[in-house]
This record gives C-alpha cells, structure tokens and sequence, in this order.
C-alpha cells in the first residue's frame, strides 16, 4: 500500500483530493447508519440486548483461558484439529503448512479480517500459492491489489465504473459496461469455477461456542459455505476472542450483528459448523497475536469484546471523510484505532487522534465498548510513552501551562480576540493548521470571565 | 514451552477477576400473528412465501413458477416423476448445475424471516447454497418469534452442520445497490404447509 511512513492526516489529505468521492462515501455510509437506526428501532428491547451481550462478553474476558481449553475439547470430540498461533507469523505458517501437507498451491479464502490482520495473502503469495478471496468486495480489491477499507463493506472507496474497467481487464467483461446486477453476474459465473476446483478453502469465524465447539460463520453472499462444503480442507482463523460460552448467547449476538452492521434483521447465511463433512478435514487455527496482551491493559481490554460489525465506522465523522485506508491498517474506523496501537503504538501512535471524540461510535456499538473513552485514554498513554510528535506535545504542554495560570490565559485571549479582529492574517494564514479547510469563527468581544464580571455586577445592583 | 501453553497462561495472568454470566430474558414481541410477520420480513429481503395446504399443492406451485428449469432435486420423501431424490453419499460437486433444490427445514423465525436447516435434511451441505434457485417447506405451527425462542429449540441438538438461511443470496458490494444472487440462490421461496 502506498500508506508507508505517511499518518493518518497525511493519508486523508490523499483521500481529501476527490471532494466528490468524499461526499459520496461520507453519504453513503451515514444511508447505512440510517438503516441501523431503522432495524434497530424496531426493536424495543434493544438496551437490553446490548446490555446483556456487554455482560457476556465481560464474563468471556474474565475466563477466556477456560472457554478456550474447554472449547478445544469439544472441537476435538467432534473431530476438528486444533491449531494454536501466539502471532500473525505462526498463524501464517500454520495455514501454510496444511496447505503444504496436502500439496495445494490453489486455495479460496471467504471474509476473515484476522488473515488481513495477519497479511496472510501476501505471505501466502510470496509461497507461490494462488489466494482467491471470494466475497465480492474482497475480490474487487484483490483485483486491483489493494487492501479492504471497511471490515464490512471491503470495496466501499470504489466507483461503479472502476469495477467496471477492472472487471473487463481481470474478468473480460465489455468495456464500459459499470451496472451492478451484470457485473455482480460476472463476478458469480468466474467464482464459481475456482469454488469448484479449489480443494481447500479459508473460512473467518464471527462466534465459536465453548460448550459445543462449534463455531459460526456469517454471510450473505453465501461464499464461505461455498468455499467451505466443495473443498477436501476447511481452515477456520479465528481471534481468541471469539469465543462465547454457550450456544444459546447465538439467540443475542446474531439479533445484535447484522441490525448493526447493515440495518438487515439477520444476514443471509449464519452457518454453523460443528463437525468435518465426511472425508473432510476441518482445522481451527485460534490466533493470540496481541490479543492477551490487551487482555492485561485494564482501559483497553473492552475492545475484545468487539464483534465486527462495523456501525462504529458506519456512524464515525472522521473515518466517513477520510476513508478506511487513511487509518493504515487492517482494522481501520474507531475501534481500529483503539486494537492497532496495542500491536505498536509507535506505527499507530496517530490513530487515537483520528476521532473528534464525539461519542457516537459508543453510543452504536451492540456489544458496548466504551470507544470513544479508550481513544481519550490512548492519547494519554501515547504522549506519556513518547509516542507523539514535537509540535503537538509543545502545543499541549504549553496549552496545559497557560490553562493554569489564569493571569496568562486573561492576557493571551485578550491580544488573540483583538488579533481575529484587527489583524485576521496573523492567525488566517497557511502556517496555522486549523486554518486548513476551516474559517476561524468571529471573534467576540468579550471572555466569558469579563462577561460575568459585568452581569454579576449587574445583578447586584438590581 | 508450545504456543497453546504461553497463550494459556499470557490470557491466564492478564484476564480480570471473574464476572458473572448475565441471566437471558425472553421478551414479548407483540406480533399479530407469526406466519404474516415471518411472510412480510421474508418478502423484504427478497424472500417470496406460498402458504399452502398440502405437498400437492406445493408440486403444482414449482410446476407453473420454476417452468423451464432443467435440474429440479428435493431432499423430500416423495415428489412426483421429474424431480430428482438427493440420497446420501451424492458427490457435492454433481450438484453444481441444479436449477432448483426444494428441501424441508425445521422452523422459521418470524423476526428475521430465517429458516433452520440442519445437514440431515438437506442431505449434502452444499445443496442449499449452489442451486440457482431455492425452495424451503416449513409448516405453519413451526414459526418462532425471536431468534432466542429459536435456539430454545435448537436446545441441545446434535448437528454437524446447520444453518439459518434468510432469503436469497445478495450482496451489494457494488456501490451499495443490492443484487440478489450472489454466489449462492438468485431467490428463495418458502412454502407455509398448514
């Protein structure tokens, strides 16, 4: 990606250039939001359910360590081997290793952000083995050898017509040609030939039950069961913290998932498996990869809890302008922010202050992450580590020194109020970076503290 | 020391104490009727629902809508001459050219318009996701209210697959215009048997 050393400002900058395409997105994605509030509205219990899948979430992070071993157990019974990652890298040379172990060099992979988090693909690729991604989205950008931009919605960034002309390139489609319904066609007919040749398929988990060892895959496109029931090898990755006690926590998590992710009462396929199909080998690769470190982080640990719906981004001012390559990793919107500077807060050291902090991603998310509340506290870490630039610590430090001298303040927004109105340039210029797209609102003529002064004076006299 | 065990114990010093598991609550949903709220969910996502009165009336259904479809295979026990039986041990990929599979599923979920299928009643897994087109038979009184009530049901059941299917399959991927058909069933028709 051409993301390299830039941050997420600079990134956006990129993404800013195309004032119609922002729009676009920015609409788009606050339509999906609109649908959320329309399922979700419907349901008048909803409180309820998010505060209830909140809790179990809470008791799955308490004793996670005994879900996992007890959902091993079970997945074992029912004839799944179990594979255990501490990183991306191990994870990675697990997937391979079956690959190898079969002598498969063609493989189809539906939805998982975990094998995006891990660059699986590019990994795998370098190994010489072929990765189709299945889900359309995905494709799409595989196609263009670009990373997906939303965790839902992969291709969201992308127009129409470009499909377009990457479909009659890729796929030989006529050119021009840029309707949805024929080229959603074309993508289906050249699909389906690798679903039926590939003997071995990658497959995202969104739920595994401990008690059962079964785990859950959502679509609705139907690719993962595709994938999944014509190959000879399912590989399911999952993040450790997928793990959910007890089969019947589906009954709340499955009415949360998609109202929030999409506004749809439930996705077309929640597929449950259990067991291998006959003469099928089923591997689950459970994947740490920073995961129990989080884990110990006592203010950041809740975003374990997420289940990848993605309203956080739906709903987000910042990502809906800036776009989900801005944020420079696999997991980008709100809740990205608050996963990635766990795995480096050096690289990601930018990310918590991509929010405006306005609190709509908590205020969205079904299983109640305090989003906005972690953003706020990586600042914190982030400066106190060392992690922040020269020019914004200064600006905080001496932010922080004048907010405690009152003498100073008094004097400082004095001159600044005369400077707005007298000598606009000063402050109105290239070298202030609030200038950047923003007029700086009038000055007024007055601070509050001068003007409870005169009113309380005021009201002593009456 | 394996991954398994440094994972085990990484999770095992940084977890917080423990805290309770939340009790479940079931929660009225008010509906009229749940065959009428299951038909209209069903129908927005894309879903088209036949209530009808007897297997007959179902065959007589496929033979005027799906006219002209070449590979028409049931997992039901008895369907007229010209339907193909799915038995065990089909091979999945001899599935890829069937134009319509009419299977039974357990139940349907009046919030979200899903059926439950389970791998016994489907025969092969892949059945319900390669045809071109799908038809489901679930009966009147076996429609739920919530997906809680569903999983109620599911209760403890032994399955080595199963899976809640909710109209055709889409996807909307392209500029957030919705198609129907993606990989899987361009529509789905389900049969309410009274």
């Amino acid at each position: 990606m051409e993301s390299k050393g830039k941050d997420h400002a600079q990134l956006s900058d990129i993404f800013n250039k195309d004032e119609p395409r922002v729009d676009w997105h920015d609409e788009t994605l606050w339509f999906v939001r609109q649908k959320r509030d329309k399922a979700v509205k419907a349901i008048p219990e909803w409180e309820q359910l998010r505060e209830t899948a909140s809790q179990i979430k809470n008791n799955v992070l308490s004793n996670l360590d005994g879900y996992l071993i007890q959902f091993e157990e079970e997945a074992k019974k029912n004839g799944a081997i179990i594979h255990w990652a501490a990183d991306a890298k191990e994870h990675n040379e697990i997937v391979y290793s079956i690959l190898a172990k079969h002598s498969v060099t063609k493989i189809v992979k539906s939805k998982s952000m975990l094998t995006e988090e891990c660059h699986l693909n590019p990994y795998l690729k370098e190994k010489g083995i072929n990765v189709v991604d299945t889900d359309l989205g995905e494709r799409i950008v595989q196609l263009a050898d670009e990373t997906p931009s939303h965790i839902v919605l992969p291709c969201i960034h992308w127009k129409k017509e470009e499909i377009g002309e990457l479909f009659h390139h890729h796929l030989g489609t006529p050119k021009g040609n840029a309707d949805p319904q024929f080229l959603t066609n074309a993508a289906r007919l050249h699909l389906r030939q690798k679903f039926l040749t590939r003997k071995i398929a990658i497959t995202g988990v969104n739920f595994a039950v401990a008690e059962t060892g079964e785990f859950v895959v959502c679509t609705n496109e139907g690719n993962a069961d595709m994938g999944a029931h014509l190959a000879d090898v399912h590989i399911a990755c999952m993040g450790i913290e997928k793990i959910i006690p007890h089969r019947k926590h589906l009954g709340i998590f499955l009415r949360l998932l998609a109202r929030s992710a999409t506004g749809q009462p439930i996705t077309t396929y929640s597929s449950h498996f259990r067991s291998p199909r006959k003469n099928q080998e089923l591997h689950i690769v459970l994947v740490d990869n920073g995961r129990s470190v989080q884990l110990g982080r006592k203010d950041f640990r809740n975003s374990l809890k997420c289940i990848r719906c993605a309203a956080c981004f739906n709903t987000c001012p910042v990502y809906r302008r800036s776009g989900g390559h801005s944020y420079h990793t696999a997991i980008a919107g709100p809740i990205g922010s608050i996963l990635a500077p766990n795995l480096d807060m050096k690289q990601y050291a930018d990310l918590p202050f991509a929010s405006t902090l306005c609190g709509s991603c908590s205020n969205v998310c079904p299983v109640k992450i305090d989003i906005h509340d972690q953003l706020y506290k990586w600042r914190q870490v982030l400066v106190k580590e060392g992690h922040v630039g020269i020019a914004k610590k200064a600006g905080i430090n001496g932010m922080a020194f004048m907010l405690n001298h009152p003498g100073l303040l008094k004097v400082v927004g004095k001159t600044g109020r005369w400077a707005m109105r007298n000598i606009p340039f000063v402050v109105n210029n290239k070298m202030n970076p609030w200038y950047k797209q923003r007029d700086l609102p009038e000055a007024p003529t007055q601070s509050f503290n001068e003007w409870y002064v005169k009113n309380k004076s005021k009201k002593n006299e009456q | 020391m394996s991954s398994r065990e440094t994972i085990l114990a990484a999770v095992q010093l940084a977890r917080p104490d423990h805290i309770q598991l939340p009790e479940l609550k079931k929660y009225e949903q008010g509906f009229d009727d749940l065959q009428q709220q299951f038909a209209k969910v069903l129908e927005t996502i894309g879903g088209k629902v036949y209530e009808v009165n007897s297997e007959e009336e179902i065959f007589t259904v496929v033979n005027e809508k799906f006219k002209g479809e070449k590979r028409i295979v049931s997992t039901l026990s008895s369907v007229p001459d010209g339907i193909e039986i799915i038995r065990n041990g089909t091979e999945p990929h001899t599935l890829e050219d069937i134009d319509l599979a009419i299977i039974n599923a357990h139940f349907g979920v009046a919030e979200n318009g899903a059926v439950w299928t389970t791998e016994d009643i489907t025969i092969e897994r892949v059945l319900p996701f390669i045809c071109q087109h799908l038809a489901v038979v679930i009966r009147r009184k076996d429609i739920v209210a919530t997906m809680q009530d569903a999983y109620d049901i599911i209760g403890n059941n032994d399955y080595g697959f199963g899976a809640f299917i909710a109209g055709p399959s889409k996807t909307a991927d392209i500029e957030q215009s919705l198609v129907l058909g993606a990989h899987g069933p361009k529509t789905m028709t389900v049969f309410i048997l009274n």
